[in-house]
């Protein structure tokens, strides 16, 4: 088994209505990640419009990202491989919502 | 726990109601912003941990700490309600001001404090309905066209313009006598028309409902704060419990519309009745006789039939006549109409509907046509009955009315 971390990201902001009807789509799916021992962390959200980015040279404004998309919020999933990962990400409310979920492993050793 | 968009609503429009009264009902647009990122920020959370118990408190703390935030950062640039006024001049009376605000008595206010201020006596009646909607209830403009046929774009320039008419009241809505008993009525009236339109309006099924359940709820807070509990809000209150109590038998298995004759009676709603018939006793206790009290009286009295032969159609055809006489109304007149050819036969009906004044206004009504085939095909008219018909499928202006007139035109063949 390896652990991967979703990153969530989305290029627009959603209404509360839309985030409300997602919301609870996103609760089944975590339900079922927990039920079938995948769920190592919910992670959490992340504001949308605030954040910094901070290099050696300076500390500027962020959320940065070299696509337009935003990092959202995270998570962190157990799987068998990276095919069963990125089956369990694409089952995701968030990808049907036009969210992109980047899969990525954590490096062990 | 998770909530459904009935719910998502409800909060909305109660957090819209508190924060209007923080900062006034002038900067109703800004309590919207503060709501609207409130709740934004509770789903994308929420959607991580799940939606805790207390939902609706923690809400409120949020909406209350936002609006704290921004009474701070704004102090100089708005002007806000005045009892906020004054605290914003030290940090030691705003916290205690706003604390005051979000207790429940209070929080209990807002929600009829709003209903008051969106019956502005300057706003048309459709205005006061769709800012009702919108506000009160919580539903997006594209809802409300569908509520009130009319374009979505028409709806959002209605609400703008009635919002933009409230922010420049000189002053805000208080729930003193001076200023809600010349409003009661206002009030009474949007909620009858909220009804109506979820009762006998044109849009899909599950909006109408919707529609009538809001109403029935904004009705029960008038009937919880004495001085809007008049006999006329009690009659209004009964009208729509007894006609709430028939929802279930309006439609068959199929989800076609069934007369009112036709109704399976068994599928009433017992409860709503008889809480009804309680409302219409309560109302009975002034001198003052409305339009809701006598339209309440009808429905008690088909809601009391347990079968269709044991209507009282004599006392129902007088009880139009008074109605005709407090508040003339061509749909009146037609179920009144209806109701003579109840008692004195098909023909008397249609004497009664060729004498009905505003004909032109029934114009574009499905179910004055469809009435008139009716009667024809039980005075053994078919092929009257059938134009008829004909006319009244053209002017259906949904699903369920066009099926309910095609199987009126199917008996025309059949008779």
């Amino acid at each position: 088994m390896s652990q991967f971390v979703f990153l969530y990201r989305e290029a627009t902001t959603p209404t509360p209505e839309e985030l409300a009807a997602r919301m609870a789509k996103c609760l089944v799916w975590f339900n079922e990640l927990e039920k079938n021992g995948h769920l190592v962390q919910y992670g959490h959200p992340l504001n949308r419009t605030d954040g910094r980015v901070v290099r050696k040279a300076d500390v500027t404004d962020g959320p940065y990202s070299e696509t337009k998309d935003i990092v959202i919020g995270f998570s962190v999933i157990e799987a068998k491989d990276f095919e069963q990962a990125v089956a369990l990400a694409a089952a995701c409310p968030l990808v049907e919502a036009g969210c992109a979920i980047e899969v990525r492993p954590v490096l062990v050793l | 726990m998770q909530p459904d968009a009935t719910l998502y609503r409800r909060e909305r429009a109660r957090l819209i109601a508190a924060l209007a009264r923080v900062f006034g009902a002038r900067q109703l647009a800004l309590a919207e912003d503060v709501v609207q990122e409130t709740l934004a920020r509770a789903f994308e959370v929420w959607t991580y941990s799940g939606v805790p118990e207390h939902y609706s408190a923690l809400l409120m703390t949020a909406a209350k700490n936002r609006a704290l935030d921004e009474l701070r950062r704004q102090r100089t640039a708005r002007k806000f309600a005045p009892v906020i006024e004054r605290a914003l001049e030290s940090e030691w009376t705003l916290r205690p001001a706003i604390e005051e605000l979000f207790l429940p008595a209070a929080l209990r206010d807002d929600e009829l404090r709003m209903m008051f201020t969106a019956c502005h006596p300057d706003l048309p009646v459709q205005a006061q309905v769709a800012l009702v909607l919108n506000i009160l209830c919580g539903f997006a403009a594209a809802d409300i066209a569908r509520a009130q046929l009319a374009s979505q774009a028409a709806v959002e320039k209605r609400i703008a313009r009635a919002k933009k008419l409230l922010a420049t009241s000189p002053r805000q809505f208080e729930l003193t006598e001076s200023d809600f008993i010349p409003r009661l009525d206002a009030v009474q009236r949007v909620l009858y028309v909220l009804f109506s339109e979820g009762y006998h309006g044109a849009s899909d099924a599950v909006v109408r409902e919707e529609l009538c359940r809001e109403a029935m709820r904004l009705v029960r807070l008038l009937l919880d704060h004495a001085p809007a509990a008049t006999p006329a809000t009690h009659a209004l209150a009964a009208l729509m419990y007894l006609l709430a109590a028939r929802l279930p038998g309006r439609l068959n298995e199929l989800g076609e519309l069934v007369a009112l004759t036709q109704q399976d009676r068994s599928r009433w709603d017992g409860q709503l009745a008889a809480e009804g018939l309680s409302l219409l006793e309560r109302a009975t206790t002034g001198t003052e006789v409305t339009r809701y009290h006598v339209e309440a009286a009808i429905a008690g009295l088909h809601a009391s039939a347990t079968r269709m032969e044991e209507t009282r159609w004599d006392e129902i055809v007088k009880l139009y006549d008074l109605a005709l006489r407090i508040a003339p109304s061509p749909v009146l007149a037609l179920n009144r109409a209806m109701a003579v050819a109840e008692l004195r036969g098909p023909a008397s009906g249609l004497r009664a509907l060729d004498e009905i004044e505003g004909t032109e206004r029934l114009a574009g009504y499905p179910f004055y046509p469809a009435a008139r085939g009716e009667l024809e095909l039980r005075s053994g008219h078919p092929e009257l009955a059938r134009a008829c018909f004909t006319e009244a499928l053209k002017l259906a202006r949904n699903e369920g009315e066009r099926v309910f007139v095609t199987h009126r035109l199917a008996a025309c063949s059949g008779a």
